[in-house]
Formats: structure tokens, sequence, C-alpha cells
């Protein structure tokens, strides 16, 4: 591991969408929760934020001790901004513009997510 | 526009930046900040908590992007290396020049490192920046791999030397302190109280060495040890010299500034220097004949700096500067204030000490008895602040001083009332120089009404953290004044207490978070209110964290710990610490088979570590078929009954202790709790199992067993206090029953029994009162709960493991059969551990 992993990770806004990747069924994601999917040799954590009706995507890849764990933390809201709070310290990150809530860690990548035909699509540049 | 450079991104100069930059005339200034550490400037103060986390980013005082949202202009690793008076210019280590108008130098100071024999051998180190702290652990890590037991000295008693003596135990040396002087802190301490603190500390493994002078630091390239002369030696590997500061005042000298004969750049009560358009702040300026080692005075010399540079020409710097102290961070509360010891003839000193608890308390006192001179603390200075107080503000003293420091009741307890007796311009956060009307004022008039909104709006509470049970308490009382009851709030999305909301979820039969949340919560929730609701729904229904996974902490989720590396834990439960050859045969065949790590715990049980999270399942599976059930390593929940062999072996038994043990923890597993709970059961009086270190104890004794309750190891350790004596099995297991259930419905989340037993008002005896006398007539309520939740137990991973939908969570990708592939290990000792970041 190296900061170049690190440095893979790269929002991406919905108007730059050239792919949107067929992930898994909606089932696989627990309610409230999260998961990780592979795409390349990225893993990006998927976020079902149900009681918002809201999906969310970011890098799995905590900026913290660049551990692949965010999939794994919980997820809430702070003032209404969805964020996910990282199982191993709980930093917690903004699930809309990857900020570092509770500090000044780097932030996160966060990526478009769309749902068609019960099926998770998460949207990459490349 | 006029220029400002500023020498030194320290602690002092930063703080320059930041109260320059909060005034609105600034921006008729240029403002360019040199420092040559490679970082901007960070939390000296609490450099030790970079021992903790390695983390340098948690130390720094503003991001980068500060100095630039607030145009200062901020060049790091760069250092200036001379000032020319006449042009008004500097020149930096890279032969640039810059012109200034106003030069403000707060270059701090460096350690001094005495002129003995031999210091310049390897593995001699100085305690001041980050990259000390970096070489040091890479140093302390060497040492470590060629000798387990490693040896480190530190040069100098005093308040910074103890802090690194414990810092170098943290590392896993073994820590010597050595003084020259008779005694620890000769500045601060007399020599009974220095004692009280050497004795704590030897308890807590830190040697003491006194009065000693280094002749010459051994070693044939690197240290091996120190020679005090007269064939007395001491081995060490490694040397941190603490002893003393001296100015960094090498600018002021080359340019011909007033300099004092020790050292340091003379200011007058303008901070100027005697070339009036250069200031000198923090630790490098020589302010009535004194260099100042604290922050406190510090930032006020800053401020009186920018308002001078703002023609505020009224701000100027006391006469008398306050060096009282509170030392942090080494296990013990030490502290002294104003004159700290003195002559009988000067004043009256009141003195309390209790060697059994280390404790030692020493107030002086003005002859007429009216006035507090000065005093210490040691081992308990939880009144320190409003002592400190008392003394700033020249406050009339009660008619028996005594009750200061013995309390009315003797026993230590305080005499006083609230923070809200001291005048308003008392300064209650005395780095950021934030006083009692102020943090008032913040309440009542601006209307914040938490600690983290006052805090930002006044900065109270943000430099050494000390003040802050004060500031909570003012905050607390000034919302009382209000009118506002202050109610302890879960979070933001629960305006409850965990208890309230505990008897909320009973009486509505709520069974589910998101159900709670929507009739009495708002918003979605997060990672405070979730886990503790999901506590809740466990004590109440005994359900295990299975069923609502997403709402459960970290390990919860998965049943497991989650380690540094995202890899698991699994800890079977071994019952009173007995285990038959042939379960052992079983985790060593099964550890093996997955490759994990094994470690025999502190809670006499086994841990294998290492497992990813696809191979927990098969792991329990097979833990499982082989008769074992979860330990519950993860829960807040019942830990470890931890026991002694008792009568059945030992000569001295006076019960069986293992059978107790045992049966106690097949009792209380898989019961949630506000946070863990551990027993323990001892065979008699020698204690060997600890039991009164647990938060729950059994000890035998001559007609029956000792009940002990509250007691915690951890960051903060207590013995548990006597509940019942002499009582038979049946009558001790039904009080600890009424304990935990009563423990259980009261806590606030993550409160251990120790501290939530010290906040109960009345203590051990209203709880005698509760669970033997059944004072508040609720233990048939008690009983009957405990007893439901002993019936549902259910091993959550035989559970786990035999639902497949629960099973399915244990993947990696929900979209790969591939695993986690950033997980790396490398070897240690025959077996392995996590791959460092590198
Ligand atoms: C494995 C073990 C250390 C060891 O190698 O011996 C351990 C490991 C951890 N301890 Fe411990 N503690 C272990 C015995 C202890 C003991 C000794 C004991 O139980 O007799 C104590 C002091 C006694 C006490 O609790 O009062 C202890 C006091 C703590 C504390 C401080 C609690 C406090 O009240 O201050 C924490 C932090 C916390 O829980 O918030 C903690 C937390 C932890 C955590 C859970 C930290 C974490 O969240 O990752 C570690 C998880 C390890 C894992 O993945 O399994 N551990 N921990 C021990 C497991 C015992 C077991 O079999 O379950
Ligand atoms: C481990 C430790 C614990 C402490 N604990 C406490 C405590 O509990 N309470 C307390 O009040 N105080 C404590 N102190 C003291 C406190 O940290 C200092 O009082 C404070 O940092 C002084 O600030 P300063 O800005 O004057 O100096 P510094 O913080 O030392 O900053 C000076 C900066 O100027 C730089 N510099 C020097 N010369 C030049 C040059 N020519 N060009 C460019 N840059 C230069 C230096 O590299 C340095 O970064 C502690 C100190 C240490 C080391
Ligand atoms: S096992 Fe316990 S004491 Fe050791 S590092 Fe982890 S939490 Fe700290
Ligand atoms: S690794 Fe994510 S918060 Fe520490």
């Amino acid at each position: 591991m190296s900061l170049s992993v690190l440095n893979t990770y790269a929002s991406v806004a919905a108007s730059d969408v050239k792919v949107w990747f067929k992930a898994a069924p909606i089932s696989k994601f627990p309610k409230n929760g999260g998961a990780c999917i592979k795409y390349k040799d990225k893993q990006i954590a998927v976020f079902n934020f149900t009681r918002e009706g809201t999906w969310y995507a970011c890098q799995n890849l905590c900026p913290h001790k660049m551990e692949m764990v965010l999939s794994r933390g919980m997820i809430g809201e702070e003032n209404m901004e969805a964020k996910v709070a990282c199982p191993l310290h709980k930093n917690t990150f903004s699930l809309k513009t990857g900020e570092n809530l509770n500090g000044t860690l780097d932030p996160i990548a966060t990526y478009p997510v769309k749902i068609e035909s019960d099926f998770v699509y998460v949207g990459f540049s490349e | 526009m006029k220029t400002i450079i500023v020498v030194g991104n320290g602690m002092v100069g930063y703080k320059f930046c930041e109260k320059f930059a909060a005034r609105e005339e600034s921006k008729h200034f240029k403002l360019i900040v040199f420092g040559e550490e490679p970082r901007a400037a960070y939390d000296r103060v609490h450099l030790s908590e970079f021992f903790e986390n390695r983390d340098a980013k948690a130390l720094e005082m503003a991001p980068l992007e500060w100095y630039a949202d607030n145009d200062i202009e901020l060049v790091v690793n760069e250092r200036v290396t001379d000032i020319h008076r006449s042009k008004k210019t500097i020149t930096t280590a890279s032969e640039k020049e810059f012109k200034y108008d106003y030069l403000v130098l707060a270059t701090g100071s460096a350690p001094f490192v005495p002129p003995i024999q031999g210091v310049e051998k390897k593995g001699v180190f100085v305690y001041r920046t980050i990259e000390d702290l970096e070489a040091m652990l890479a140093y302390a890590e060497e040492i470590k791999k060629v000798k387990p037991n490693g040896k480190a000295a530190i040069l100098g008693g005093g308040l910074l030397g103890l802090e690194a003596g414990k810092a170098v135990m943290d590392m896993g040396l073994e820590p010597h302190v050595v003084e020259f002087a008779p005694k620890l802190m000769p500045r601060q301490l007399d020599s009974r109280s220095s004692n009280v603190l050497q004795l704590t500390l030897e308890s807590i493994g830190i040697a003491i060495h006194t009065g000693k002078a280094t002749n010459s630091i051994m070693g044939n390239g690197a240290i091996t040890g120190m020679d005090f002369g007269e064939d007395d030696k001491l081995d060490v590997d490694m040397l941190v010299i603490s002893a003393g500061i001296r100015p960094r005042d090498e600018l002021g000298k080359t340019c011909n500034l007033e300099m004092g004969v020790r050292g340091g750049i003379v200011v007058n009560d303008k901070m100027q220097t005697s070339d009036p358009t250069i200031f000198a702040i923090g630790e490098v300026a020589l302010y009535n004949q004194m260099i100042y080692g604290l922050v406190a005075p510090g930032y006020e010399m800053a401020e009186v700096a920018v308002n001078q540079i703002l023609e505020q020409n009224e701000v100027v710097m006391k006469p008398e500067i306050d060096m009282s102290t509170k030392l942090k961070l080494i296990g013990v509360d030490v502290a002294s204030f104003g004159i700290p010891y003195m002559p009988a003839e000067k004043g009256l000193s009141i003195i309390y000490e209790n060697k059994t608890k280390g404790i030692y308390k020493r107030i002086n006192v003005s002859h007429d008895g009216k006035t507090l001179l000065g005093g210490i603390m040691v081992g308990d200075a939880e009144d320190y602040s409003i002592l400190h107080q008392m003394y700033l503000n020249n406050m009339p003293l009660p008619d028996n001083a005594e009750e200061l420091i013995v309390g009315s009741r003797g026993e230590g307890g305080s005499a006083f009332g609230s923070a809200m007796d001291l005048p308003d311009t008392a300064v209650i956060c005395s780095c950021e120089a934030v006083t009692k009307g102020q943090v008032c004022c913040s309440v009542l008039e601006d209307g914040n009404e938490t600690m983290k909104d006052v805090a930002k709006a006044t900065k109270a509470t943000t430099g050494c953290g000390g003040c802050k049970p004060m500031v909570a308490d003012l905050i607390k009382e000034s919302l009382k004044t209000l009118g506002k009851t202050v109610k302890e709030r879960l979070c933001e999305h629960f305006d409850y207490s965990r208890q309230e909301l505990f008897d909320l979820a009973k009486l509505k039969g709520i069974t589910d978070y998101d159900t709670l949340l929507d009739e009495v919560g708002t918003g979605h929730g997060c990672e405070v209110c979730k886990p503790a609701v999901a506590a809740i729904f466990a004590s109440l229904y005994n359900e295990t964290a299975n069923r609502q996974e997403t709402i459960q902490d970290s390990n919860d989720r998965y049943l497991a710990n989650i380690q540094r590396n995202g890899t698991y834990s699994v800890v079977p439960r071994v019952a009173g610490g007995e285990i038959t050859p042939k379960q052992l045969m079983a985790i060593g065949r099964i550890a093996q088979k997955y490759d994990l790590y094994t470690k025999i715990t502190g809670g006499q049980r086994i841990d294998m570590f290492g497992a990813k999270l696809h191979e927990l399942p098969p792991i329990w599976e097979e833990l499982i078929a082989e008769g074992f059930e979860t330990g519950q390593a993860y829960g807040k929940s019942l830990r470890t009954v931890k026991s002694c062999v008792g009568s059945t072996w030992c000569r001295y038994g006076m019960d069986e202790s293992v059978s107790f043990a045992i049966e106690i923890e097949h009792r209380y597993k898989g019961i949630r709790s506000p946070h863990k709970f551990k027993g323990g059961v001892s065979g008699c009086i020698r204690e060997c199992a600890e039991a009164r270190g647990k938060d729950f104890g059994f000890i035998a004794v001559e007609g029956g067993w000792n009940v002990y309750v509250g007691g915690n190891g951890g960051a903060t350790p207590k013995h548990a206090l006597l509940l019942a004596e002499k009582v038979d099995k049946e009558t001790a297991i039904k009080y600890v029953d009424r304990f935990i259930m009563f423990y259980i419905k009261t806590a606030q989340p993550l409160q251990r029994t120790a501290p939530w037993l010290e906040k109960l008002e009345g203590g051990i005896t209203y709880l005698q009162n509760v669970v033997i006398n059944d004072s508040l007539g609720i233990v048939d309520e008690l009983d009957a709960e405990m007893q439901a939740l002993v019936d549902s137990y259910v091993c959550e991973w035989k559970e786990a493991v035999e639902t497949p939908e629960i099973r399915e969570r244990y993947t990696h990708f929900v979209n790969s059969e591939e695993t986690d592939n950033n997980i790396e290990f490398v070897s240690l000792r025959e077996q392995k551990m996590p791959k460092e970041w590198a």
C-alpha cells in the first residue's frame, strides 16, 4: 500500500460519467448500510440510505489509516448531511461532498449512483 | 501597505497570526511568516499524543489552507538567518531577502543540552519537535528488536521530563528518570509532595533516581549507560534529555538587540525589543528578566504585540505572570499554583496527606487567614481549577480554610459552592484568556448551549483542555438561570437521555430502530444513537446483534473485533479460564488451518487474530462443532469472569472459585449493557483473580463470599467497593443480578460501572439500599428482568453460521468472489502481523 493508491480515487460528478458500471442487484445491500463492490482495481463502498431513499458511493479506503473499510462503516446524518463513520476510529465523511466532517483529513472521493430495474449502477469517468 | 514579518511558526507565532487575522485592520497589512520546521505550526503542548496516534495532522494548529484563506504567506522549511536593521530587511537560509516594516520574533526555544561527556552518542535525544519523536520511536523499535526489555532514561525530573518518562514507557521501554536535585519537579513541589509523587510514579513502573549528577555517557558510538561517578552507573539503551530550555535568540545577538545576561531577547511591556520596530514574543522573549516556558504567557504576549502594531497602545503585558501548572498525561494528577511552598514566617500552610491513597494537598494562607497564597496538589487535583481561581482573584477564604482541601466531611471532598461564585473577570481558560463572564455571556446572551458551541464561540477549552470541567459547570449553571434544564441528550436525533429512551422503548414496546426514531426522534440517526439504541434493545429483549445489523457498532455488526488492517479477531468463550486439552488442541488446529496469530489474552482466554471477513463464518463453524461458543469479545456485554484456581488445588483456597466463576460467566453471558462488564472470583483474600479490579467480584472468606462492585482496570483504574459481606453464593448472585440490571437501566452510553457508581448520588450506601434493602421497591422487577435475560441466551455466532442470509454478509465484495488484496502481513516471531502502511 502506498500513497499512489489513494491518488487513484477521484470524485466523479454526475455530468462526467462515461461508464455506468452495473454493480449488483439492490438485494445485495443492507438497508441503511453499505457493501463493497469492485470496479477494475478500485474498491467502492456503496450505501443504501433507505431512510432517505438515496444511494451513495465513495472510495472504500479510509484516508486516516489507509484501510479498505468504509463500506463496513455506519451511516447516518448530521444536520441533514448524509455521512459515513469509519469502523476503525469513527472519523466521519460527508457522503455528498466527501469532506471529513469531524476533522481535517483529506476528503474521500464520491461517485454517482443510479438504480435501474433493481440493479445498482455506479458512475465512473473511465 | 505595510509588511509584518513573523519569524517562527510555533505555537506563539501562530497565535500572533490568528489574533492578527481576526482584526478588521489586518487587511491593511501584508503578513509573511517563516518557519524553520518542515510543517506548519502544531500543538507542542500535546506533542506526546503523537506517540498514541502517530498523527501529525491531528496536532496541527490550523491547516495550510487557513493561512491562504487569511492572506498570510507562510514559508515553511525556511530559516531566517539574518536581520539587517538599517535596511529593515531579513535574509533567509536560501539567500532570499525580504523587507519589513515590523518584525516579530517568535523563535521559541531549544532544549538545553548540558555539556556532559558523550552526549553526542547515538541514542541520545531531546524532546521538542515531531521529528524528535519520530527519531525516538524509530530508535526504540531498533532496541526492541534486539532487546525485549530495553531501558530508557530521562535526564531531568521536571514537568517535561516526567511527561517524557511516560512517553518512553508507552513506547515499551523501561523508564528511568534521573534528576540532579534531591526531589522531583523541584520548582513546583515541596519535598513531601515530591515524595508522594515519586511513590506513585514508581508504582506505575517509572523508576526515579534523584540527587544524581551525570558525569558521562557511556558506550562505544551508541549509548549503553550513564555514569554518575563513584562506581554508580545505570545501564540504559536510550536517553532523552529534558534539562530545561534555552531561548533561540541567535537572531537578536547578531543584530545587536539588547540581550539578557543568560540569553533571551529583552522586551518591554509592549513586547518591543530595544529596536521599537522589532517585537519578540513567546519563549524567546525575556520579560521582567524571565523566560516563560508556558504557552499561556506566550499567547498573552501575542495579543499585546498585535495591539501594539495596530496602535492600540494601551494594551500592555501585566507585570505579574501566573506560572501555575497542572501536569497532564502521566497518569497521576499534579498541580501547583501561586507560591507552592514557603517558609513559615511568610504564611501558614495547611497540609493533607494520605499515603495509602497517594494524595497530598497543601495550601498556603496569609497570616491573617484571609488570602490564599498558593498550593500544591498531588494524586487528586480535582479542585485545582477552583483553588487556582480563588488565588488569582483574591477571593475571600471560608472560615475553616482547611475545608478547601479536606472537605467538610473529610476524605478529600471540597467545601466550595460552584464555579458561579467566581467573579466575572476570573480567567477560566488561561490558554485562550477567556473569562467566566465571556463563557456565561456566550450562553446567556448568544444562545450557545453546548460545550462544542461555547468552545467555537469563545475558544475556551481549545488549548490544554484543563478548564473543561469548569466550563461545563458554567454552561450548566447558566442554562439553569435561564430556566432551561440541562438535558442529557443522546445526540441531535434524540432529545432524551439513555435512561429515558430505555423507558420509552420499554413502555411503548418498540423493538426496532426506525420506529423508535420515527416516534420519539428526528432525522435519520448517526453513529452515536444507533449503537446506543441497539444496546437498549438488546438489554430489553436480549436480541442478538444479527437482527438489526446496520445499527450495531463496528465490532458487533460482524460479531468480531476489527483490527488495524481491517481483518478481525476471533475469541471463543473460555468460561472462568478453564479449558480442556482437547479444546486447546482444537483451537490450535483451527488457528493453524486459517493461519491466525494466537495470543493468550489478559482475560484468561485465547484470541486468534488476522481473520479476513469471509473467513469468519467457516472458522466459527469449526469452533462451534468443537463445542465452543462466542466469547463476545466484541460486544458491550459480559466479557470474562476471571478466576484463580481456588480450593480445588490451592492450599489457601477457602472455596471453589473456578466453579463459581464458570457458573456466573454462563449466567451473564450474552447480556448487553451500556459498556462491557467483567467479573472475577478469588478463592481467598490473596485475590489472585483481581476480582476487585472488575465490575463485579466475589472473594471467598471464612463463612461465605464477599461481594464487590464497581471496579475498573483500563484508563482510570478503581478498586471495587464492598457491597455485602460473608453471604452465601445464592445471595451473592442475587445482589449482583440486581446491581447489573440497575446499572443497565440507568447508566449512560459507554459508561462503565465504576464511573456510574461514582456519579450515583449516595454512592455505595444508596446502592446497598436499592439492591439489599429494596428502598425503591424494584427488586422483584430487577430479578425478573435478569432472569428473562439469562433464560433467553443464544450464541449469536451459531445463529449467524446457520442462517444463510446472515452468512452472506461476510463477503468483501458483493459483486466479486475476490477478497481484499489490500491486506498484507509480515512475519513476527514465527507468526504474523499486519504490515505497516508505508
Ligand atoms: C485482547 C485483549 C488484550 C490482550 O491481548 O490481552 C484486549 C484487547 C482490546 N481491548 Fe482490552 N483487551 C483485553 C483485556 C483487557 C483488560 C484485562 C481484563 O479484562 O482483565 C482490561 C482492563 C480491565 C477492565 O476492563 O476494567 C482492558 C481494558 C480495555 C479498555 C479500557 C476500559 C475502561 O473502562 O477504561 C478498552 C477501551 C474500551 O473498551 O473503551 C479496551 C479495548 C480493547 C479493544 C476492544 C480495542 C478495540 O476496540 O479494538 C481490543 C480488542 C482486541 C480484539 O480484537 O480482540 N480494553 N482490556 C484482552 C482481551 C480479553 C478477553 O479475553 O476478552
Ligand atoms: C513535550 C512538551 C510539552 C509541553 N507541555 C506544556 C504544557 O503542558 N503547558 C504549557 O503551557 N506549555 C507546555 N510546553 C511548552 C510550550 O510548548 C511552549 O511554551 C510553546 O510552544 C512556546 O511557543 P513558541 O512559539 O514561543 O515556541 P515554539 O513553539 O518552539 O516555536 C518556535 C518556532 O520557531 C522556529 N524557529 C526558530 N528559529 C527560527 C528561525 N531563525 N527562522 C525560522 N523559524 C525559526 C522553530 O523551529 C519553532 O518551530 C510543552 C513543551 C513540550 C516540548
Ligand atoms: S489491546 Fe488494549 S491496551 Fe493493548 S493496544 Fe489494544 S486497546 Fe490498547
Ligand atoms: S482508519 Fe478510518 S478513521 Fe482511522
